[in-house]
């Protein structure tokens, strides 16, 4: 980073402190959610049964068109040239055999790459989202092993991909720092995330620690991850006019059009950026190398281009989690209570982003005790940016605490879920505000009962069935409720005869978690009108407003959008009725929209079709854009979704071979909006930390920077077989605080899963693994 | 010499290094057969040869000459889907879509290979018939991978209708 870009995060960073101070203090009605959203107390609506996705016959029929499938007249095809050094620069660049190469249109280089500014890097703005501040391809400096150094144009692919085979490129390397050692040895730094130290004291944690009758005192390491999204990253680019247009994979549509034009110094409504279908992003479907790259090159060469980047490629050029060494110290009372909490530790980046992975995010909500002492360190090594990974923090933070305080569970010999049950906090831990909704203890108790937890020997070891140790472990896991600002919603009502249609458009990205199908059911509800007459359009740089897919916030962004949209449009639609209407004389607040018109709250005989409305102001339409209210409820309250994960492993005493063969989350997440769809969500994030338990690790070569398993091949997911039947359940019962009463449930599934099968494995085995995978040569 | 695909014959690529995949996506712009990975890693390319599940990113074009291959734009008839992509949105056996084609045509070649009494690594009886237990079709369709964690979903689609 930027000494310019530390200052603004400083600067934000200060803004936050005294808005904290604030905020806390108001009255609750001042507050977003403050006055809960009336849809809440609906309850016989299509909010909470289970709707099948709106574009599911799409999908099942490989018509759903992703973004290396769309296609331009006289379009080129793109390859990549990777660099295999870690630092240094390009020396020469022979390029006569590429360029004389049947096919080839372009060969680019920095030597002949038309001049771009650096990719806004996140957080400097509020729509940037570069991955890093580096030049892409604007002069020979090498920062990472795997850095694109040339780009190749052909007719078609296989005529590109041959040509880049044949670039010769030599090159110059220097020093650089490739191992954990060596980025400690070069110094660590206090982690900044999003403007804030990542740092907690309370108390005397070290004090009360060494005092404590009982404690645990561990190391524990996470390996670096790749998000692995089964659709390669891709960009199907033209310059259109004076524009740029991209048809992208994108979970940041409008931030990533934004970002992008900056780069060619275009303004934000000259970049037409569309990702209607994304094949999985997980944090990954983001502004890259490649999307410049292309366009770059396609200016070039005067024509569109296709970007796809291979298997491989998405291992060079897009960062996944980084890896962590963590501290976690407990001490407690002989009755279990938590004297002192210590989580600290290790996170590596570059020196050319600002990720440190936020491993105490999670620590500072989960439990209560008399003193806190967490920190996150972070020291720079010379790699390609790492990035947000679902459940960024989290997943490998509730790694450390919750094998941690299984750990202490056995040394205090009493049962893990009531010394989690023993530790709830009241309020806050830290901040000392009140939860908006925290009900872990019953999502605990419901799935301690359907698990069949009751009566488990807490002795390890001691369960057999022939060659297979058998043991059982539970964890918890949280993630936050987040709001991001930017977010707009425009909702149009078109005439249809005696009927209306509505049509809902907000900046959002569909990767699949049901997003489309979800904003139809709540925005149906909204209006007072059946699904079918309700129309959503997202994934378009078009549509107002940024909204992001990240952080688990985006049905919230969109729900207070469209709560805003909702209250301008029916304002509008009073005007439009006047004086002859039954609704004369009522003011926004006394009407609520039903059964296709708005009717007075009191008084429901008091009401008036839609189209009756438009039909008598003898208009065919209306149409209103709103932005949410500012997300002050996040100070306000503490929020934050919560799961209990139980699991059950069978380890083969004669290989080490480990299965899980029950697995179970319970969910404290508000109201559930799309059981159909959330019961996925859940489970697609549980399976992703089976993949971190069992298996999941991008292995680096710290002798030079490059990684060794770029491929599906080599970097192990979960398949079929090694998943077995997921029962999830949930407590269901709404936020009071937040639009619709729900809370964000994308990332919640990852968390806890990790720990929670490292602690079946120590019940079954007496093995304690406290660095993942937990792979069958650390149980041999 | 022709490639017949979904009951049309077409002509092969020219360029002999043309991928089946790539010659279904690029050229006949049949994008619903899906590249992830283009090393047989993933399964997300899988179509049917003749019946058969193959990964057309390991298939050269000009090598199906005169076979007869069935993609995902093949299976349904019309606005009636194939019961199989049916059950996937019925058990919500997908998020984003992209591995979807590629374990529906799987799950159709695997369920012939089943008829057939094709064993695979969990079948305890190897010249028997195949019943396709829960494990049975975990086991055998663990070479279509899928990140968004729909496997459980994927599964009962399968047990329900082709197994």
């Amino acid at each position: 980073m930027s000494i310019v870009d530390d200052a603004k995060q400083a600067a934000q960073g200060l803004m936050m402190g005294a808005m904290q101070k604030l905020v806390p203090l108001a009255p609750d009605s001042w507050i977003p959610g403050g006055v809960p959203d009336p849809l809440i107390a609906r309850k016989h609506g299509l909010i909470g049964t289970p709707v099948s996705r709106l574009d599911g016959a799409l999908k099942v029929k490989g018509a759903a068109g992703f973004a290396a499938e769309y296609r331009f007249e006289n379009m080129a095809y793109a390859a990549l040239v990777y660099a295999p050094i870690a630092r240094g620069r390009v020396a020469a660049i022979d390029s006569a055999a590429a360029e004389a190469a049947p096919g080839v249109a372009l060969v680019m280089t920095h030597l002949n790459a038309p001049r771009m500014k650096n990719m806004p890097v996140f957080g400097s703005s509020p729509n940037a989202v570069g991955p890093h501040n580096l030049p892409v391809l604007q002069d020979d400096r090498i920062h990472w092993n795997g850095q694109p150094v040339a780009c190749v144009l052909a007719e078609t692919q296989e005529q590109a991909d041959h040509a880049a085979s044949l670039l010769k490129v030599t090159y110059d390397a220097e020093p650089s720092t490739t191992t954990v050692a060596g980025a400690v040895a070069n110094g660590t730094e206090q982690a900044m995330f999003f403007g804030q130290p990542l740092r907690n004291d309370v108390g005397d944690a070290e004090a009360l620690l060494a005092k404590a009758p009982v404690k645990v005192d561990q190391t524990y390491r996470t390996p670096r991850h790749n998000h692995n999204p089964i659709e390669p990253h891709a960009a199907t680019i033209a310059w259109v006019e004076d524009g740029l247009v991209i048809h992208d994979a994108s979970q940041m549509v409008s931030q990533q059009a934004e970002s992008i034009g900056a780069v060619f110094g275009l303004a934000a409504d000259k970049v037409r950026l569309t990702s209607p279908y994304v094949g999985g992003g997980f944090g990954s479907k983001g502004l890259w190398d490649h999307q410049v790259i292309g366009a770059a090159a396609a200016k070039l060469a005067g024509r569109p281009v296709r970007i796809t980047l291979s298997r491989e490629g998405v291992y060079r050029t897009v960062g996944g989690r980084t890896l962590t060494e963590q501290r976690v110290a407990i001490g407690a009372q002989q009755d279990g209570t938590f004297d002192a909490i210590v989580h600290t530790g290790l996170s590596v980046m570059t020196p050319h982003n600002n990720m440190p992975e936020p491993f105490i995010l999670g620590t500072r909500c989960t439990y209560a005790a008399r003193s806190f002492a967490l920190k996150v360190e972070v020291a720079r090594m010379n790699m390609l940016a790492n990035t947000f990974m679902r459940a960024p923090g989290e997943a490998v933070g509730t790694f450390a605490l919750e094998v941690a305080v299984d750990e202490l569970a056995v040394e205090l010999g009493i049962d893990p879920v009531e010394l989690r049950i023993l530790n709830e906090p009241d309020k806050d831990p830290l901040s000392g505000v009140p939860f908006s909704s925290r009900h872990i203890v019953t999502a605990w108790r419901q799935g301690a009962a359907r698990f069949g937890w009751a009566g488990r020997d807490p002795r390890a070891g001691v369960r057999r069935e022939g060659e297979w140790l058998v043991g059982t472990g539970c964890a918890t896991g949280t993630y936050p409720y987040y709001r991001m600002p930017g977010a707009e919603a425009r909702i149009t009502l078109t005439r249809d005869g005696d009927a209306v249609r509505a049509q809902v458009e907000v900046a959002a990205a569909e990767m699949g978690m049901g997003t489309s199908t979800t904003t139809a059911i709540v925005a149906a509800e909204r209006l007072g009108l059946p699904i079918e007459q309700v129309e959503v359009g997202y994934g378009d740089s078009a549509i107002p407003g940024a909204i992001m897919a990240g952080g688990s916030q985006q049905t919230a962004a969109i729900g207070a959008a469209v709560i805003a949209a909702h209250n301008a449009l029916v304002a509008d639609l009073l005007k439009l009725a006047g004086n002859d209407s039954p609704l004369a004389g009522l003011s926004a607040d006394e009407v609520g929209s039903i059964d296709g018109g708005l009717a007075s709250r009191t008084d429901p005989a008091r009401r008036e079709s839609y189209a009756s409305i438009l039909s008598r102001a003898q208009r065919g339409s209306v149409s209103v854009t709103k932005a949410g209210s500012m997300p002050l409820e996040l100070m306000h309250w503490s929020m934050h979704s919560h799961s209990a994960i139980f699991c059950e492993v069978r380890v083969n005493a004669v290989t080490g071979e480990l299965r899980v063969s029950r697995l179970l989350g319970s969910f404290d997440c508000g109201r559930i909006l799309n059981p159909r769809t959330a019961a996925s969500q859940f489970r697609g994030g549980m399976i992703m930390g089976l993949g971190m338990a069992l298996m999941e690790e991008t292995q680096f070569d710290e002798r030079n920077g490059r990684i060794m398993n770029p491929s599906l091949a080599e970097y192990h997911l979960p398949v079929h077989m090694d998943v077995p039947e997921i029962e999830v359940l949930w407590t269901d019962i709404p936020d009071p605080h937040t639009p619709m009463g729900a809370h964000g449930i994308g990332e919640i599934g990852i968390t806890g899963v990790a720990a929670a099968v490292a602690n079946a494995v120590w019940h079954a085995t007496g093995k304690r693994v406290r660095e993942l995978p937990i792979t069958l040569d650390k149980l041999l | 010499m022709s490639i017949v695909v979904n009951g049309l014959a077409v002509a092969p690529p020219g360029d002999p290094r043309v991928s089946l995949l790539d010659h279904l996506r690029e050229t006949l712009h049949l994008t619903g057969t899906k590249k992830g990975c283009n090393q047989g890693a993933c399964g997300a390319c899988t179509v049917l040869v003749d019946g058969e599940r193959i990964l057309s990113c390991l298939a050269l074009a000009v090598q199906y000459d005169g076979r007869d291959i069935t993609t995902i734009e093949g299976l349904a008839e019309g606005d009636a889907l194939h019961p199989l992509q049916a059950a996937f949105i019925e058990h919500d056996g997908f998020q984003c879509g992209y591995c979807t084609p590629g374990q529906i045509c799987s799950a159709i070649g695997m369920a012939a290979e089943a008829k057939r009494g094709v064993p695979s690594h969990v079948s305890a009886d190897l010249g028997g018939a195949v019943t396709l237990t829960r494990e049975e079709v975990q086991e055998r369709m663990s070479g279509n991978l899928c990140r968004c964690g729909a496997h459980n979903g994927i599964i009962d689609a399968i047990l329900e209708t082709v197994a």
